[in-house]
């Protein structure tokens, strides 16, 4: 165990929490707003898989990290298009037209790495950026101040969904339409509309966790997510629908998920109880959500399609 | 109908003139055909065989056929055979390759290669209904008692061992990290092997950690940056994660070492070496056997002794001759059964 | 005209899905009327084949009639993956603890594990909900990471094949006994009793739900907890019975994939999907395009079973990756629960004449 409170190790397990959460920050912030229009998406994974690939691919082709970006996010936006056509106009069962979003993406993600790719070819990793004068820091700078563009972007979407969801009129028109679909209409607020740009909202941030994931570990595979949206979707819920928790549910998740495999690495869990090692995180989860145990109440017409009559 | 003696022999020769240009290319000798050193910059892909047999062929495996690891260590080993299988891959799972085998086999397809260790069962019960298909089936060390099923395994402790004992030349004491997916099967015995032969030649014992995956990259990625900011020389791994480990392994030039597949199409520099799965030995014999009209009933291993486990140096790493030739004696104590790498 | 509509749209939906999927198989140079004719071929080719899409659609059966409980209860339960590898576990380690009991008696004994270890695992997320308001999106999720670790531990250590500590290191286990083995029902076929089973399920949740209190309780509280709640029922004790019977379902799915394979053992290849085939999933889409109607989801579910083992033709035929199955699924279920509103358009439009 003494092993594992030297300065270097805490760094690094920091740093590694850090950018394991990264992709989960940004999909679960995404989906938060989408919840608090009152839309539940549990297509996260599907649409993550596909901005994955499409990052992937254009980096193969142009190693243009920031086309590669591009791409995530706007194959996120062309899936929230989809998926606002799917739950607004044709009022689908949310539950069951997020699972169709993520076996579409699931297998067209797939077919397209096959067709148009096949062997696993590594892309250059996202560049660090190393923050003037913070990286410098000794080991706080190493830990927080060194990581690839996108996870200060992550981080500094958490203020700003916030203020968005706070103090814009439209995050006003979002929270009032998730709650009371009626009042907000009769006050003259496009239910349709502010939902849309909601869902627009969380599948392009989805779409750009997915780019961040694969840009990232700079390689695509089948179902490279392995589960990870749908994590993302319960961690809104972790978060009871507010930026700054579902951040402390990401970094939570992420945190235990990288102290565990150092403690692998140092023999503090011994090899034989490997598995045991890998329940951690969501275990752990679980628990932190009993004892914190806030009762907080979702969006009351989450998962409900508004018409007027 | 013993057609493929010839066959065998112009392999033969062609193996033994390829393994004498690239002796003379790398100017090192005593190559025993258990290593083989590439030529830097050549392409490791490889080339279609001349053709060993008339029978069809049909090929059902877990995951992709080209994942630079344990599926296109089949695909390889039957394209250096000459043969073009029918494949259903990415059918991890069973029910499904289920279906396919059974499907190639009532479509008459002669030998149907079940390529993965969770088919056996399935396996058992569609062998007996179709007695005059031949089924070869692995990783497996047994054939559950059929007589039309041919199972084959490798014994990847050896080189595992190998690959540990360079590791150790190279390292002088210092860490090394090992990329472990779930604790079963032949990922275990590449990592014991790969400790064994580590802490024979006096290395500490590599650091391992078992993910709990065998397809989650992230978790890979970060198990190498945990050995490597844990001061690790040196990497390795088995599973189709470690893709991961590799990039990590190349972001901090450190030294990597792989299993199944050749992984220098992963990182040029970096592979210093990888055993290789020449599935195609047992292939050839069972071929043999299939073509007398003994369609299973037997085990066959890969091993360095039978030259089904090719320890592939990079050429490109730049590795000392004289661990080169350390290498070769090991492997030829291994041969003879001076050393046991499990 | 509107109950010509009503039949018409979902079917007209998943046509429209399938031009889709022709579309793709276009683009990848193969001809599509060959990919359906493969895909029919492939699930309806033969008895044999009718058999196995039978077999493949009991598990989506089980899973989708626990579901409709669930989400008639206003319960998301997407925990069905790990309820059912929980359930085949302790059915599992039943069959392998009494071996020698007579087929009579153990049989039932395993199905019974599989409801309990099933029910168990859901119970969980039950409890977790009712009583310390931890949403069940978030739990069932969570726990169905923590069942395949637990899979991948017992598979490797206490319930490996003793011969696999020396030979490969498989995580299986040995080849169950006999006698637990699910009755085949025509020989020559893999048609076994686990499809019987899952009828037999679906028509008892009907029952349940329609025809007894209790079924009346849960869906009052799934409609309305507050008004259930003021009518004096115990909304806690039914989200934790909705979960519960839910689980208990799919863990039953978990031993008809054990005992009704052809293999009789349960082996891992590290994930969920390589054992359940991802019918944790699969399930609820039956279920939600039977209507959450336990009786219509019997052949919602045979319907998916044939585009599933369709699928194997497919790939196996024209070398098509089963990937484009998996798309062409999403797209299926996109198409049809969008296609509820178009038939209210239908209706609207040609009056109502129902």
């Amino acid at each position: 165990m003494s092993d594992f409170f030297t300065l270097t190790v805490l760094v690094g397990t920091l740093a590694s929490g850090i950018r394991t959460a990264m992709p989960y920050l940004l999909a679960a912030l995404g989906e938060t707003v989408g919840q608090r229009s009152g839309v539940l998406n549990l297509g996260v994974d599907g649409v993550m898989l596909l901005g994955a690939f499409g990052g992937y691919y254009t980096v193969l082709q142009t190693e243009n990290h920031w086309l590669g970006v591009l791409v995530g996010l706007a194959i996120g936006l062309g899936m929230g298009l989809v998926y606002a056509l799917v739950t607004i106009v044709f009022h689908a069962e949310q539950g069951i037209s997020g699972i169709g979003i993520f076996l579409f993406g699931l297998g067209f993600s797939d077919l397209l790495f096959q067709e148009l790719v096949g062997t696993p070819r590594p892309i250059k990793p996202l560049p660090k950026v190393e923050i003037p004068l913070l990286a410098d820091i000794p080991h706080l700078g190493p830990a927080f101040f060194q990581h690839n563009l996108l996870t200060y972007v992550a981080f500094a979407l958490v203020p700003l969904t916030t203020w968005m969801l706070m103090k814009t009129t439209f995050g006003m028109n979002v929270r009032a339409v998730g709650e009371n679909p009626q009042a907000a209409d009769s006050l003259g607020v496009s239910v349709a509309q502010t939902r849309m740009g909601a869902i627009l909202f969380g599948n392009t941030m989805a779409g750009l966790a997915g780019a961040g994931l694969s840009l990232q570990l700079a390689i695509f595979q089948h179902n490279l997510t392995n589960g990870l949206g749908f994590i993302a979707v319960a961690l809104v819920y972790f978060g009871a629908w507010r930026p700054r928790w579902v951040l402390a549910g990401a970094l939570l998740y992420g945190m235990v998920t990288a102290t565990r495999l150092r403690w692998q690495s140092l023999d503090i869990i011994p090899r034989g109880a490997s598995d045991v090692a890998a329940m951690a995180p969501a275990i752990i989860t679980i628990l932190a959500l009993v004892l914190l145990a806030s009762r907080v109440r979702g969006p009351a017409a989450l998962t409900k399609p508004f018409s007027r009559h | 109908m013993n057609i493929h003696r010839p066959h065998r022999l112009r392999r033969l020769f062609a193996l033994l003139f390829a393994t004498a240009l690239v002796a003379a290319a790398c100017g090192s000798d005593g190559d025993s055909g258990a290593t083989a050193t590439s030529e830097c910059g050549t392409d490791t892909s490889v080339a279609m065989g001349d053709s060993v047999t008339d029978l069809t062929f049909a090929l059902v495996a877990p995951s992709a056929k080209d994942d630079l690891a344990f599926t296109q260590s089949m695909v390889d080993s039957l394209t250096r055979l000459g043969i073009e299988p029918q494949i259903t891959d990415g059918t991890f799972i069973v029910e499904e390759a289920a279906a396919a085998i059974r499907g190639y086999a009532e479509e008459g397809v002669d030998v149907v290669i079940a390529h993965g260790t969770q088919y056996g069962g399935s396996l058992a019960e569609i062998a007996p209904d179709f007695p005059d298909t031949s089924f070869i089936w692995g990783t497996a060390t047994d054939t559950q008692g059929l007589d039309n099923v041919f199972a084959y395994y490798p014994e990847a402790d050896q080189g595992g061992y190998v690959n540990g004992w360079i590791a150790a030349e190279m390292t002088d004491g210092a860490a090394m990290g090992v990329v472990g997916p779930v604790e079963a099967g032949d990922a275990v015995a590449y990592v014991n092997g790969f400790i064994a032969g580590a802490t024979a030649n006096g290395a500490p014992a590599p650091s391992v950690v078992y993910t709990g995956s065998f397809s989650d990259v992230a978790l890979a990625t970060e198990t190498a940056q945990a050995h490597v900011d844990n001061g690790a020389q040196v990497l390795t791994g088995t599973s189709q994660s470690t893709v991961g480990a590799v990039n990590v392994a190349a972001a901090n030039d450190i030294p990597w070492f792989g299993t199944q597949s050749n992984q220098e199409a992963w990182s040029t520099d970096l592979v210093v070496a990888s055993q290789v799965y020449h599935w195609d030995v047992v292939l050839d014999d069972m071929i043999e056997s299939i073509e007398g009209g003994t369609l299973g009933g037997e085990a066959m291993a890969i091993t360095l002794q039978n030259g089904g486990l090719v320890i592939e140096i990079n050429g490109c790493y730049g590795l000392d001759d004289s661990v080169v030739d350390g290498a070769e004696g090991i492997i030829a104590e291994i041969i003879d059964g001076t050393i046991d790498p499990t | 005209m509107s109950r010509l509509a009503g039949a018409f749209v979902p079917l007209g939906a998943a046509l429209l899905a399938f031009v889709f999927g022709a579309v793709m198989i276009l683009a990848l140079g193969e001809n599509p009327i060959d990919g359906l004719l493969a895909i029919i071929d492939g699930a309806f080719g033969s008895g044999e084949r009718i058999a196995a899409t039978a077999v493949r659609a009991t598990p989506l059966l089980l899973v989708g009639a626990g579901i409709t409980i669930a989400f008639r209860a206003s319960v998301i339960n997407i925990g069905g993956e790990g309820q059912i590898i929980a359930g085949a576990l302790l059915s599992t380690a039943v069959a392998l603890w009494l071996p020698d009991l007579p087929k009579i008696v153990l049989l039932p004994l395993v199905i019974l594990a599989g409801l309990v270890g099933g029910g168990f695992w859901g119970a969980i997320p039950g409890a977790l909900k009712a009583y310390a308001s931890v949403n069940e999106i978030l739990s069932t999720i969570m726990l169905n990471i923590v069942a395949v670790q637990l899979m991948n531990y017992l598979l490797r250590g206490p319930m490996i094949d003793p011969i696999e500590v020396e030979g490969t290191r498989i995580p299986q286990t040995e080849r169950l006994t006999d006698n637990a083995a699910l009755p085949t029902l025509i020989e020559g076929t893999r048609l076994h009793f686990g499809v019987i089973l899952a009828i037999i399920a679906a028509v008892v949740v009907w029952v349940i739900l329609w025809r007894t209190p209790t079924g009346f309780r849960l869906r009052a509280v799934g409609h309305n907890p507050d008004a259930a709640r003021a009518a004096g029922m115990n909304v806690e004790r039914n989200i934790v019975k909705a979960l519960t019977m839910s689980g208990a379902l799919s863990g039953l799915a978990g031993v008809v994939l054990v005992f009704g394979s052809e293999s009789l053992r349960l082996v891992t290849d590290g994930g969920s999907a390589g054992f359940t085939g991802s019918a944790g999933f699969n399930g609820i889409v039956a279920a939600l395009f039977g209507g959450l109607h336990p009786l219509w989801t019997i052949p919602s579910s045979f319907l998916f079973g044939s585009l599933l083992t369709g699928a194997t033709e497919l790939q196996r035929d024209l070398q098509i990756p089963n990937a484009l199955a998996i798309a062409l699924n999403g797209l299926i279920v996109l198409f049809v629960v969008s296609s509820d509103r178009a038939r209210g358009w239908i209706k609207d439009r040609f009056g109502a004449a129902t």
